[in-house]
């Protein structure tokens, strides 16, 4: 049954619906009104049989996870931004042992300078710390990851993260169907730990492993990500069979098939991005995009598929990888490699600044009509005299001061005299 | 068959060798059904107060459950020589993760059981000082606020001795570690710095808190049983001395541990709800240079001339402690 819901809420829904015994989370904007949201369900007694604990930071929201999963019970926690960074150390171990926890990241910048608006700095940091990433365009396909993260993470025994737009998609009234308790019992089994403590049975978890076998160790952790290539479309074409509605998946295309031009992009600017795909398709312009929805494990040779008969690729990213560029686009090259396309890296949505399609009209324009070098890095909508201005203030004075401050007083945010 | 003389011997304290003891007053250590929890073949130094003291908490704890026990490690000497690949001493289920956050997966494993509706099983999250007192303080903060059903065990041998001895917030004022040498204006550790985990974790107001050494088997193994017999947040921190950190002889190292109590240095008391309810008197008081002199980590105190002027202060600590918890009986006092 369709509701009109807040992201959040409906997220809440779906995750208590799949029977978490253990959800450990510690508040951060805009997190926030999941777990509350959970907390509500726990405590009215909707969800039966589980523990919230309410830990005093992320570092043990995520050690508490690994402890609960470790026991054997289903464990899922949420974060974003700082939070995210300040359980990294727990991240990389809850991979490095293989736990299936599932966690929300509801996709926020990170500092400095503060901001708690949206972007996907926060999870694309963690691109390579072992989880997997699934990213939702929209806040049906939220409540859907969620459902089908469980069944992922607990099928190949590694931890899921879903990634979901801060305020964009977590603060956002849309009709949702959130699924029944029994549709979700029918498609997630109860978890079947493949390592437990368990006084029965006493294994050691957590061993130190030397030269001997880390490398093996380690090649085990990637191999179950390559596994997770063919499991996550399974668990897709299963949730679509049972659901009668598509969520997740490796990738989306949308009207791509004979596009010359293809934009790649990552969670609900998608949205934007088809719009005005389908104002240049009415322009005559063979254009398309395409989704990354799974974005570690990387589908690489279906990334390539997808690509292969496009001229241009435009990557449109909410992160980027100081001192290099792209990351996104990064890893489409990589599979693109030896292929004849343009190619174009552009950042845009940093710290909530609306993707706009005026913006991406204007941007795709330029990509169009050649106008825009390709193989460097563009950053949609930048001020560029505001950037000149700070860049001659820092080479003019040794004390320039702090760049925030400055920018904010140039554009008189701030009232206070100027340097 | 082989025979073997038994003797019975004093062990220069008012303590009383097993034999002498009515077998159901015997400790865990001396019965034959001992589990043996962390068992043979580690690879602990010689004389190793950690291991001794991991063993005997673990072994104690094992009895009072039924053999229903769990434990979450924090990293440091007891993970690493206790699971040097391929090998486990561990006869317990046990999850090492991490350094700081061993009281918050401990608390994860006992929301998980309590989920389950098997409370029957028990867990304990240990580590030592650097693990528990500095690194994993919130945690372990954290972990007695919310009252979580865990036992959290500190071995405390006052230093980084896996990292090769640098100070803690538990190393005592003089002590000589790899990053306070007895070098400078101000040799050893600095006075006026570090803090007292027991304190702290009575200001929770927790269902128990007890300290305990090495040197008094009884007395720890009591502690572990009575903290066992309770549920919620319990701490019990564990004066472990280290051969290797603080430059003893490893056949030291329960002389010093109950040096350590017998001058006042180490105080040995319990705790509940944030009242002590128990405190372990000193038998027969000592001076602090009998401890200090036996370890090269204070040697610098000794040379030519003698720095009586920190012994005194050392003194001073000591007698505080006494005063403090009542550490003497008025006769003996």
């Amino acid at each position: 049954m369709r509701r009109q819901l807040e992201g959040s809420v409906a997220v809440a829904e779906a995750v208590t619906r799949c029977r978490p015994e253990v959800v450990s989370a510690y508040p951060i904007s805009p997190q926030t009104h999941i777990v509350e949201g959970v907390s509500d369900l726990i405590r009215t007694g909707e969800l039966e049989g589980c523990e919230y604990l309410m830990v005093e930071s992320e570092f043990a929201a995520m050690s508490a996870a690994i402890g609960a999963s470790a026991a054997g019970a289903r464990a899922y926690t949420a974060t974003a931004s700082q939070g995210l960074l300040y359980m990294v150390e727990a991240l990389y171990n809850a991979a490095g042992l293989g736990l299936p926890i599932v966690m929300t990241v509801a996709n926020r910048a990170i500092g400095a300078p503060i901001n708690i608006w949206n972007d996907h700095s926060d999870s694309m940091s963690q691109r390579d710390s072992g989880w997997i990433q699934l990213y939702a365009e929209s806040n049906q396909e939220a409540v859907d990851l969620h459902v089908q993260a469980f069944k992922l993470a607990e099928e190949v025994s590694l931890p899921v993260m879903v990634c979901m737009d801060g305020f964009v998609l977590t603060h956002a009234y849309e009709a949702v169907d959130v699924p029944t308790q029994a549709q979700v019992d029918a498609f997630l089994p109860p978890f079947e730990p493949r390592q437990v403590l368990d006084p029965e049975d006493p294994v050691t978890i957590g061993a130190m492993v030397g030269p001997e076998a880390f490398t093996e160790v380690r090649y085990l952790m990637h191999a179950k990500q390559m596994q997770a290539l063919d499991v996550v479309p399974e668990i897709a074409s299963e949730f679509a069979a049972a659901f009668g509605r598509t969520s997740g998946g490796l990738l989306r295309s949308y009207r791509s098939a004979d596009a010359e031009t293809i934009v790649v992009a990552l969670g609900s600017v998608l949205g934007t991005i088809e719009e005005v795909v389908d104002e240049l398709r009415e322009q005559g312009v063979k254009i398309g995009a395409l989704g990354v929805k799974c974005f570690r494990p990387y589908p690489l040779d279906e990334v390539r598929a997808a690509l292969s008969q496009a001229t241009r690729v435009v990557v449109l990213e909410k992160a980027f990888a100081v001192g290099v560029g792209a990351i996104v686009g990064q890893n489409v090259r990589l599979a693109l490699s030896g292929l004849p396309v343009e190619f174009h890296d552009v950042v845009g949505g940093l710290g909530g600044r609306a993707i706009t399609r005026r913006s991406l009209h204007r941007l795709l324009a330029e990509v169009l009509e050649g106008r825009l070098e390709p193989g460097r890095l563009t950053f949609l909508d930048l001020d560029h005299a505001l950037v000149e201005r700070e860049l001659r203030r820092t080479r003019d004075h040794r004390r320039s001061g702090p760049h925030a401050e400055n920018i904010l007083r140039d554009l008189g945010v701030v009232a206070a005299g100027s340097h | 068959m082989a025979q073997q003389q038994i003797k019975f011997y004093q062990v220069g304290s008012f303590a009383v060798g097993n034999r002498l003891l009515d077998p159901e007053q015997r400790t865990v250590q001396s019965r034959p059904e001992r589990s043996n929890t962390l068992t043979s073949g580690h690879r602990a130094c010689q004389g190793c107060g950690e291991a001794l003291g991991a063993r005997y908490v673990l072994d104690a704890a094992m009895r009072a459950t039924g053999g229903r026990l769990i434990a979450a490690n924090a990293t440091g000497c007891l993970e690493v020589f206790s699971t040097p690949y391929p090998e486990s001493s561990w006869q317990l289920p046990w999850l090492h993760s991490l350094f700081g956050n061993a009281p918050a997966v401990a608390s994860g494993i006992a929301a998980a059981l309590k989920a389950k509706g098997r409370t029957d099983i028990r867990v304990i999250g240990q580590g030592g000082d650097g693990g528990t007192m500095d690194i994993g303080f919130a945690c372990l903060s954290g972990m007695f606020e919310r009252n979580d059903d865990v036992l959290y065990v500190c071995y405390d041998n006052e230093a980084y001795m896996n990292t090769g001895v640098q100070r803690s917030s538990a190393t005592p004022p003089a002590a000589r570690t790899a990053n306070t040498k007895p070098v400078g204006a101000e040799p050893g550790n600095p006075f006026g710095q570090g803090k007292s985990a027991p304190l702290i974790a009575m200001a929770h107001e927790i269902p128990y808190v007890a300290t305990a050494t090495v040197a008094e088997l009884h007395d720890l193994e009591y502690k572990i049983e009575r903290a066992m017999a309770l549920r919620g947040a319990r701490y019990v921190h564990v004066f472990v001395p280290c051969p290797l950190g603080w430059g003893c002889p490893s056949s030291e190292t329960i002389r010093i541990a109950r040096l350590a109590k017998e001058t006042g240095i180490f105080p040995v008391f319990e705790a509940e709800h944030g009242e002590v309810v128990g405190v372990s008197k000193i038998r027969r008081q000592v001076p602090v240079q009998e401890y200090l002199r036996l370890q090269r980590r204070y040697a610098h105190l000794f040379g030519d001339p003698p720095r009586t002027d920190v012994i005194a202060q050392i003194q001073t600590r000591a007698d505080r402690n006494i005063r403090r918890f009542g550490l003497l009986d008025e006769e003996a006092a």
